[in-house]
């Protein structure tokens, strides 16, 4: 069982890291005007302190422990019985980390080229929300900040993104709040038939999980309503047309953030709330969950096989790689939900990695199409051998991160889930096979007139990818520590899960 | 015949508790008889005279709230009038939208060089009318406070005579709306046959001390039928909502504002008593009909304002979604046997009060806009570049905008999420879904307007006017909506006690 740890340190660092990029966007869009050059600095403390506290954070957090930590709780809408609750555990515990550094790279590695005030004030207001996201212990809070996270990276998209951008910030946002409406019918839904069971009226996710038990049907209608939220937000297949839209137009900062974090708000939603939640419902949805998300390996990977746009094919390869996470989250198994939350953050470190090398090409040669560019290699190797060792870790080659999280799920859902595992195995195949041809064409060969001036990569592009770079190697080559404190986590809910489905 | 004048009582009247109509009234005659006595007064004078005279209004309502909230809900007028919470919080939000629609016209007002007294005292004389449909606890009462707002909006719709368009839109209003009123008095007229009694709380003694005999009920109900029709022509429900776009794309955008928030609360209020009040015992008849119809007005509403192109149509689609979800309280309200039922009555009050406010915002900012093209247009093309031309503006129509399609941390949000929770409560999940996903759709609506402000190229380097006293308005209605919306509790605190009507 899951039992909220009421440790509470004297400073509240949840609430800090959700409050901080507020503050820090407020006093951006405050200084804009008047103090250029203040209003920038801002931007960057405030990210590097709230990147700075994650990493605190993960330092006092106590590895081998289950429970939430650092809990912090304050009555919001008592009418309604919603509080103020934040907590972190091993399973969301690294996507905060993720979250917090994230964002100061982008802030710094990456220049919006326009309207820099409104940008770093969206950028620090879409942090909060991601951050509030992964927190939240409480469906409304939870609710509140899946959906204002919609309006930042809409306005990212919409305002600094390539030619198609208002089609694809329209498509993100309504496609995203369709999900979300059924969730938020969902979630009320949940608190009234919970109420018959607690005596109280409360949104508190570990109060509903742990007392209520709703009937099959309703638990099954309720998990669907949370399904379609976090199968839009995913995304899983069929649900996936905004996101190569998207990836492709919005500006590299958008795309990195939104590889990065922002869908994994849709397969952490899934672990922590759907199948938290309604464990029953969600052995039930098992096949068909297994089946979409094998679907997607598939079809992701042979959609970014066949792409003429080096993002767009990224933005596909997310798909595939997404369906590896969902598969393994509801295999259930504690090495593949292990593997599973692992390959969260792997693929925000290297599919957001990717992102920014391909923002580079494109700062470069004004082009994303793959035709366009060849030979790269002759004239920019270090930019090439960044980039072989960013696309290794996303083909999941052994010693880098890509490969600990799929080869756990893979081992983790072999029994559950027999044989979608063995056809998921071929995506791992046909991940090699785009990857590689991609970089086959960009990178080998001789360069042509327009190629042949592509410049190596600067002191601060180097900076930045030697981060992406150290965390690929090592959590690829030591990611004990990093398991260490996703199993327990796991272990717990995996046993809540066969407690109540027994 | 001196006998029977002399045997004539009149009921005993409580002035305090009627009196922010009183002060209405008088600052309207005053306002009317002053100002066309006196030469033209400075800029804004009317505008502020009317705004204060509402903020008094507002003030006693405040001293009246407080007074039920010890005392309890009670009948007024020889039980012509109730005060109660309900009752009390619209008059509030009507106040409230005639003090800021006050401010917003006088700068309108002075941009076209016509200020004058008229236009405040029928917005005070309409809010009248508005405030005694909200309290209205006899069909009779009910039917003079709806004349009293409509004939006023009539006139208010048609006040720009330098406009053909303000013309046909006072027109085309006073004539369908003098259709909803005729079948609203015929439906009150069949009502009275059956149960002997205008008054509301008698109606329902009547219904439920004998059982009809079937011939009466069939028509007791196409009464309450013929009711709900002339209501849906005031609130604007589809399959009666026609008349709705042409009335507010045509009539001054003040004005607009002013029956999309003034007349829309205090029909919507009335509708809501004299169902929940009236007709509980036959809730299994009304329930499904007004099931269907928020259902067909939520679509219709949502899917149809996609395809316009002009902001204030729009808006005026919105306007019609935004009742089809106050609906949805009401149908909450027809699950009798539910624990829940309560919770409609509430979530209504709340989404009508936080509604007015929304809405004035956003078209003062739409009248604001059109002000400052050449021909007043309010095309989504007078809207680009606002962004770039003023940033300020746009951010708060941008507030507004959010949450009028009810993104979290705006009062749009807490509104919508009442009346999601209270249909939940009482299981109408079906409603609860369409009324989601409609707000979805009528999203898309709402991210347009803003793409138009925020991602266009500037079409003109004109300079941009925003007068101070519009500034202050829609700087009141984002505050609301922001504060609301992060700390609903302030809100919620007062209304716990919302669905007690007042019944004696």
């Amino acid at each position: 069982m899951i039992s909220a740890n009421t440790e509470v340190l004297n400073f509240p660092i949840l609430t800090m890291l959700v409050i901080l990029p507020v503050i820090g966007s407020i006093v951006v869009a405050l200084l804009g005007k008047s103090r250029p050059e203040w209003m920038k600095l801002s931007a960057l403390i405030s990210s590097v302190t709230t990147a700075a506290l994650s990493l605190w954070l993960l330092g006092v957090f106590k590895s081998g422990e289950a429970g939430f930590q650092f809990v912090s709780q304050h009555e919001w809408i008592s009418q309604w019985g919603i509080s103020w609750h934040l907590g972190v555990d091993g399973i969301s515990l690294f996507l905060v980390v993720l979250t917090g550094i994230l964002f100061p790279l982008v802030i710094v590695g990456i220049d919006p080229h326009h309207d820099e005030t409104s940008y770093f004030a969206w950028m620090l207001l879409l942090q909060a929300g991601v951050m509030g996201s992964f927190l939240s212990l409480d469906l409304f809070l939870f609710f509140v900040m899946f959906e204002i996270v919609l309006v930042p990276m809409y306005f990212l998209i919409a305002g600094w993104g390539y030619d198609q951008r208002i089609y694809a910030a329209l498509k993100f946002f309504l496609y995203t709040m369709a999900g979300s409406a059924f969730m938020l019918v969902g979630i009320i839904a949940t608190v009234v038939l919970a109420h018959r069971d607690l005596g109280v009226v409360t949104f508190d996710l570990v109060k509903i999980a742990e007392g209520a038990n709703f009937s099959r049907t309703a638990g099954r209608w309720l998990f669907l309503s949370f399904a379609i939220a976090f199968a839009v937000k995913v995304p899983l297949f069929p649900f996936h047309t905004w996101l190569p839209d998207a990836h492709t137009q919005a500006p590299t900062g958008g795309s990195v953030i939104l590889a990065g974090v922002l869908l994994k708000m849709g397969t952490y939603g899934f672990l922590r709330f759907g199948v938290y939640l309604f464990p029953k419902a969600a052995m039930w949805a098992r096949p068909a969950i297994f089946t979409l998300a094998v679907i997607g390996i598939i079809y992701g990977a042979i959609a970014a096989t066949m792409q003429r746009d080096l993002k767009r094919l990224v933005a596909y390869s997310s798909v595939a790689h997404l369906g590896f996470i969902v598969l393994g989250t509801f295999a259930l198994s504690t090495q593949a939900v292990t593997g599973a939350v692992m390959q969260m953050v792997n693929h925000g470190v290297s599919t957001g990695a990717l992102f920014l090398l391909v923002g580079m090409i494109y700062e470069r040669r004004h082009t994303r199409e793959i035709s366009e560019l060849r030979g790269i290699q002759h004239v920019a190797p270090i930019f090439a051998g960044v980039f072989t060792v960013v696309m290794l870790s996303s083909v999941g080659l052994p010693g880098l991160n890509g490969f600990v999280g799929e080869f756990l799920i893979l081992i983790g859902s072999f029994g559950p889930a027999r044989w979608w595992t063995v056809v998921a195995t071929v995506g791992v195949v046909l991940a090699a096979l785009y990857l590689l041809w991609a970089y086959q064409r960009v990178f080998h060969g001789e360069p042509d007139e327009a190629n042949s001036s592509f410049k190596e990569i600067t002191i601060r592009e180097g900076l930045l990818m030697s981060v992406f770079v150290a965390i690929i190697v090592v959590s690829g080559i030591y990611p004990k520590p990093i398991l260490d404190r996703i199993e327990p986590s796991v272990a717990a809910l995996i046993s809540h899960v066969e407690g109540k489905t027994k | 015949m001196n006998d029977e004048v002399a045997t004539f009582v009149g009921p005993a009247i409580d002035w305090f508790s009627v009196s922010p109509i009183v002060v209405l009234l008088c600052g309207a005659l005053l306002l009317l008889l002053v100002g066309s006595l006196t030469p033209q007064w400075r800029r804004g004078g009317y505008g502020l005279a009317s705004a204060v005279i509402a903020l008094i209004a507002i003030a006693l309502s405040v001293f009246l709230w407080r007074d039920i909230s010890s005392s309890g809900p009670k009948l007024l007028v020889g039980s012509a009038l109730a005060l109660d919470q309900f009752a009390v919080l619209a008059s509030i939000a009507i106040c409230s939208a005639v003090v800021l629609v006050s401010l917003v016209t006088s700068d309108y007002l002075a941009s076209e060089n016509a200020d004058s007294p008229e236009i405040y005292a029928l917005y005070l004389t309409a809010a009248i009318g508005g405030i005694v449909m909200a309290a209205s606890n006899d069909l009779v009462v009910l039917f003079l406070g709806l004349e009293t707002l409509s004939l006023s909006l009539y006139l208010l719709a048609a006040s720009n005579r330098k406009r053909t368009q303000s013309q046909e839109a006072g027109l085309k209003y006073f004539i369908l709306g003098g259709f909803a009123s005729a079948f609203f008095l015929y439906g009150v007229a069949l009502t009275y046959g059956t149960t002997g009694s205008t008054r509301l709380v008698d109606i329902n003694l009547a219904l439920n001390s004998y059982i009809t005999v079937p011939r009466n009920d069939t028509l007791l109900l196409v009464g309450v039928g013929l009711m709900l029709i002339g209501f849906g022509f005031k609130v604007s429900l589809v399959p009666f909502q026609a008349w709705t776009p042409d009335v507010y794309q045509g009539s001054p955008t003040p004005v607009t504002a002013f029956m999309a928030s003034v007349g829309k609360v205090a029909a919507l209020v009335a509708l809501v008593r004299v169902f929940v009040t009236a007709f509980p015992s036959r809730a299994d008849d009304w329930g499904p009909v007004v099931l269907v119809l928020s259902a067909l007005t939520l679509i219709v509403g949502s899917v149809v304002a996609i395809i316009q192109v002009d902001v204030k149509r729009m808006l005026a689609y919105s306007s019609i979604s935004h009742a089809g979800f106050i609906l949805v309280g009401l149908e909450v309200s027809s699950h009798r046997s539910s624990p829940d039922v309560g919770d409609g009555l509430i979530a209504i009050g709340v989404y009508v009060a936080l509604y007015a406010a929304l809405v004035v915002g956003t078209f003062s900012v739409v009248t604001v806009v059109a002000q400052n093209t050449n021909d007043g247009a309010t095309s989504l093309d007078a809207f680009k570049s606002l962004g770039k031309r003023k940033p300020l503006l746009a951010l708060a129509m941008t507030v507004l905008l959010l949450a009028q399609a009810g993104v979290p941390l705006t009062s749009g949000f807490v509104a919508k999420f009442g009346i999601i929770q209270a249909a939940v409560a009482v299981g109408s999940y079906e409603l609860a879904v369409i009324a989601m996903v409609c707000a979805v759709i009528a999203a898309f609506v709402y991210l347009r307007i803003m793409v138009s402000m925020w991602s266009s190229e500037a079409t003109t380097t004109e300079p941009f006017k925003v007068s101070s006293f519009s500034a202050i308005s829609i700087a009141i209605a984002v505050l609301t909506t922001l504060v609301i919306g992060i700390l609903p509790n302030l809100l919620l605190d007062l209304t716990s006690n919302l669905s007690q009507l007042a019944s004696k």
